[in-house]
């Protein structure tokens, strides 16, 4: 194929999984290079910000862009890179919805920079130096990207016209869009804004373990138990985040054993991922005589759960409907 | 905080706290009127996503009332608003708003004295906490 289409894979506040996701394409990343000509992808070839720079407006097709946006260089990556491409893809759940990085917004900057460079006992830092944005040394004006107080998925930055979750996104998932990349390429023709590249149903609906509507009254951690392998794990009391998280990973985790942690975030229908999962849990959470219970005995119940935040939002935190720490009395 | 007036939702089931609320009024039991009352089938419909959202919306406290355990018109709806209450009071505690801004109370249909006790009680407790956290957020970012 002569023509291919101008692909820029850009990033955020990210461990590079995303990029390593692409690559598992294996020989599949063939077809992909016969597609596109790669104009920006830093984690895997020599390219500078400036590279992205020099681009012009609308000249590169698709990009994607990974990672949760964290700095002002990856605000102005995002910027940039919406800017110069028809169409932008949020890729991986630190995109869509925040992530992992996204669970910074329980804490502030201000505590981020007391730990790193004061409280940590490896630490000797007496007069309190911290990372500033622009330090002059030797008549050299030296700057570093901004932190900011919270992180942010990339639809609450830039506009975004297709969303590719999962953490990382799912092989079969990426072949997916590969199909669309062709047709893009040979027609000019493009999916309906806002899709969402995976499964419309919950995980639950692909999931191949069997249900039995059984209350659990006790909560365990994937280590402090070896479950039945044909029974649904939620109902052996092991949180699986199924009931509230989008299928079309291939229920990868299930499949190992190990309970959903929700990378694909909510379906379609629904507002708030953590919200819907406590619902969840709430419905099967149960014991005996409730009608007896004390409020003590329900607490002692549900605070067998540890971290609700960070397990009913562990990708999610920045576009829940309170998504970040607030001080009460401030 | 001199001349706060909070304003508190109020989620009450059907059966039992709405029909005391109801009873509250007739016998003209006085209480604040800073809250506002939503009528719902059963104490378990209330999804977490309504107390988020109420809060998210300017809500200074989230008032609940359901029926009394064993009293339940659909069996158990009261024992899931219950742990549902629970649940996300400590997510709101992680996310640094005080579980205090939630009441969960079980009010039957006959106790319009025991509605009014426990709104008046509550309402005096979100004024003592003072305006939503959140609501200062909003205010700050504009």
């Amino acid at each position: 194929m002569d023509k291919k289409i101008k692909l820029a894979i850009g990033l955020g506040s990210t461990c590079a999984g995303c990029d390593i996701a692409i690559l598992d394409l294996n020989e599949k990343i063939l077809v992909l290079a016969s597609l596109a000509e790669i104009v920006f992808w830093p984690t895997a070839m020599d390219f500078k910000l400036s590279d992205l720079e020099r681009i012009g407006k609308n000249e590169i097709d698709i990009s994607l862009q990974h990672g949760t946006i964290r700095t002002s260089e990856q605000e102005h990556i995002a910027h940039l890179l919406r800017e110069r491409s028809k169409v932008m893809i949020a890729f991986g759940s630190c995109s869509c919805f925040g992530g992992i990085p996204g669970l910074c917004n329980l804490t502030s900057k201000e505590a981020i920079f007391e730990t790193v460079y004061r409280d940590t006992p490896s630490t000797v830092n007496p007069d309190f130096i911290t990372p500033k944005t622009e330090v002059k040394e030797g008549g050299y004006l030296l700057t570093l990207p901004e932190l900011y107080e919270e992180g942010k998925a990339l639809p609450q930055v830039v506009d975004v016209d297709y969303y590719l979750p999962g953490c990382p996104p799912a092989v079969e998932l990426i072949d997916r869009l590969l199909p669309i990349i062709a047709k893009f390429l040979e027609t000019g023709e493009l999916p309906p804004k806002g899709m969402v590249i995976a499964s419309d149903k919950t995980l639950c609906d692909e999931c191949p373990l069997t249900k039995e509507n059984k209350m659990i009254s006790k909560i365990f951690r994937p280590h402090e138990i070896i479950p039945d392998p044909k029974r649904c794990l939620l109902e052996q009391g092991i949180l699986c985040m199924g009931p509230a998280t989008r299928g079309g990973c291939g229920a990868r985790c299930i499949n190992a054993l190990m309970p959903c942690r929700g990378c694909m975030g909510p379906t379609a229908e629904v507002k708030d991922q953590g919200a819907k999962m406590i619902s969840a849990i709430a419905s099967i959470l149960g014991v005996e005589n409730e009608k007896d219970l004390s409020e003590d005995e329900v607490e002692k119940l549900v605070n067998q759960i540890k971290d609700p935040v960070g397990t009913f939002y562990r990708f999610t935190l920045p576009v829940a409907l309170i998504n970040r720490r607030i001080k009460e009395g401030s | 905080m001199g001349g706060f007036e909070p304003k508190v939702i109020g989620f009450c089931c059907n059966w039992c706290a709405y029909a005391g609320a109801d009873l509250a009024g007739i016998s003209r039991i006085q209480y604040p009127p800073n809250l506002r009352m939503i009528r719902v089938m059963c104490s378990g419909t209330i999804d977490p996503l309504y107390i988020l959202e109420a809060f998210q919306k300017g809500a200074d406290g989230v008032f609940i009332g359901g029926c009394h355990p064993g009293d339940c018109h659909y069996m158990a709806g009261n024992y899931k608003t219950r742990r549902k209450v629970s649940l996300v009071k400590r997510l709101l505690s992680q996310l640094g708003v005080s579980p205090q801004r939630i009441r969960l109370e079980w009010v039957s249909a006959a106790e319009g004295q025991a509605f009014a006790q426990v709104v008046t009680d509550f309402i005096e407790k979100v004024k003592e906490l003072g305006p939503s956290p959140l609501n200062q957020e909003s205010a700050r970012h504009g």
